[in-house]
C-alpha cells in the first residue's frame, strides 16, 4: 500500500471550518515519458479520491494523467458532529488505499 | 629593448596575469555558502517550509516506519542517537579505510549488522531512509571532517570540482562558483550546494539523492557519468559538504 499522508484537527468547535488535507506517494505516470531503453512507460495514475465525515461523502475527486505526482488535496470541513473521517485513493489496477482520523467536537 | 628585457616583461605580464584569476578565483570561492533555498521562487520556498505539503515528507515518514522496523532496536531514538549524523557525512571510515557517505554507512549496518541485503542506491528504500536519517539533524551546520585520514578523499574531491570535462567541457566551479547567481535562460544558477540532499526535485517529480544530481549535472555537460557510490563522486560530495560548512541541513529541501 503506498504512503499517505493526512492532517486533521483532533477537536473542533461545532460550527467551527477547519482545514484538511491529504497526500499520497504515487508516480502519476502520464504515459509521455521514456524509460532509458526509448519504451514508452504506460499511464499509471490515481484515478478516485474519496474523503467521508462520519460516513457521509464530503468530497469526490476523479484524477486525470495531467495531475503531477504525489496530488495533495486541501479543502475546509464545517464540522457538525464527532466523528471519524477516512480518506480513500484508489488506483487504475484496483489498489486501494485508506487512511482515516478521528475528530472530537467540543 | 633588448631580449633580456623582452624576456623580463613577459614574465611580469605573466605574473600579473596569474595573479589576477587567482585572486578572482580566491574571491569567487570565498563567496559566503549559499543554499539554493535562497535562489528558490517564493512558492517553492512555502512548499518546502510547509511540514505537510512538503512532498520529500513522505519518504521521511516512510524512513521512519524503516527505521522503527529494523534500525531501532540498536540505535534506539533516531531524534536521539541520529541528530547530528547528517552534519559530519561523507566521514572517514577506519574499517573500510576510506571516505563513505552516508548511504554507505546505512548499507555497511545493514550487511554487517543486520544481516540483511543492501538497499540500491536510489531505491525507495534507501531514499526514505537517508531522508528520515538527515531530516533529524535539520537546522544544524554542516561540519564534515576533511583533515587527517580524509584528506586524501577532500584533495581529489577538490580536484574533481575544478576539472574540466564533457563535451562543453565545463568544471562544477565554472558555473556554481564564477556564475552563481547569474542567468542561465530561465534559471538562476545557484552555488550548487547540497545541505539539502535527498532533495524532492520538482523537475524529477520525486526524490533524489547528491549522486543523481552528480550524474544529472555530468549529463548536462555531455560528460560521461560516473556510477552512483563511485569513490569520484564520494570525494565530490564531501568536498561539496566542506565548501557549504555551517549551512543548515534542510532535508527534504524542495529544488526546481
Amino acid at each position: 500500500m503506498p504512503n499517505s499522508r493526512i492532517k486533521v484537527p483532533e477537536s473542533a468547535a461545532a460550527g467551527e471550518s477547519i482545514e484538511i488535507r491529504a497526500m499520497i506517494m504515487h508516480p502519476m505516470e502520464n504515459g509521455f515519458n521514456f524509460d532509458s531503453q526509448g519504451t514508452t512507460i504506460p499511464v499509471h495514475i490515481i484515478t478516485d479520491f474519496v474523503c467521508t465525515y462520519d460516513g457521509a461523502e464530503i468530497v469526490r475527486v476523479q484524477l486525470q494523467p495531467g495531475l503531477s505526482a504525489n496530488p495533495y488535496f486541501s479543502f475546509y470541513l464545517t464540522v457538525t458532529r464527532s466523528g471519524s473521517v477516512d480518506f480513500k485513493w484508489t488506483d487504475q489496477d484496483g489498489t486501494v488505499t485508506t487512511n482515516s482520523a478521528q475528530l472530537q467536537v467540543t | 629593448m633588448n631580449p633580456l628585457e623582452l624576456r623580463g616583461l613577459a614574465v611580469s605580464v605573466l605574473c600579473a596575469l596569474i595573479c589576477t584569476s587567482a585572486s578572482a578565483a580566491d574571491s569567487a570561492a570565498s563567496a559566503a555558502p549559499r543554499s539554493g533555498y535562497s535562489y528558490l521562487s517564493e512558492e517553492t520556498r512555502r512548499l518546502q517550509d510547509d511540514e505537510f505539503a512538503n512532498p520529500g515528507m513522505l519518504w521521511v515518514q516512510k524512513g521512519e516506519e524503516l527505521w522503527a522496523q529494523s534500525c531501532q532496536s540498536c540505535h534506539g531514538q533516531a531524534h536521539d542517537s541520529m541528530r547530528t549524523v547528517a552534519t559530519r557525512y561523507p566521514a572517514y571510515s577506519r574499517s573500510l579505510g576510506r571516505v563513505i557517505n552516508l548511504e554507505q554507512q546505512i548499507n555497511r549496518c545493514r550487511v554487517t549488522r543486520l544481516k540483511g541485503g543492501a538497499l540500491a542506491y536510489e531505491s525507495e528504500d534507501m531514499l526514505a531512509l537517508t531522508a528520515f536519517i538527515s531530516h533529524q539533524a535539520k537546522g544544524l551546520p554542516v561540519n564534515v571532517r576533511v583533515d587527517g585520514a580524509a584528506a586524501a578523499s577532500f584533495a581529489r574531491g577538490r580536484a574533481f570540482f575544478y576539472q574540466r570535462r564533457g563535451q562543453l567541457n565545463l568544471a562544477c566551479a565554472n558555473c556554481h562558483e564564477r556564475y552563481a547567481g547569474f542567468r542561465l535562460h530561465g534559471e538562476t544558477i545557484s552555488q550548487g550546494q547540497i545541505n539539502g540532499f535527498p532533495i524532492y526535485r520538482e523537475l524529477w517529480q520525486t526524490m533524489g539523492s547528491t549522486h543523481r544530481m552528480f550524474v544529472w549535472c555530468n549529463e548536462a555537460v555531455r560528460a560521461e557519468p560516473y556510477p552512483l557510490g563511485s569513490r569520484e563522486y564520494v570525494d565530490l560530495e564531501l568536498f561539496e559538504r566542506w565548501r557549504g560548512r555551517g549551512l543548515p541541513i534542510e532535508t527534504p529541501a524542495v529544488r526546481r
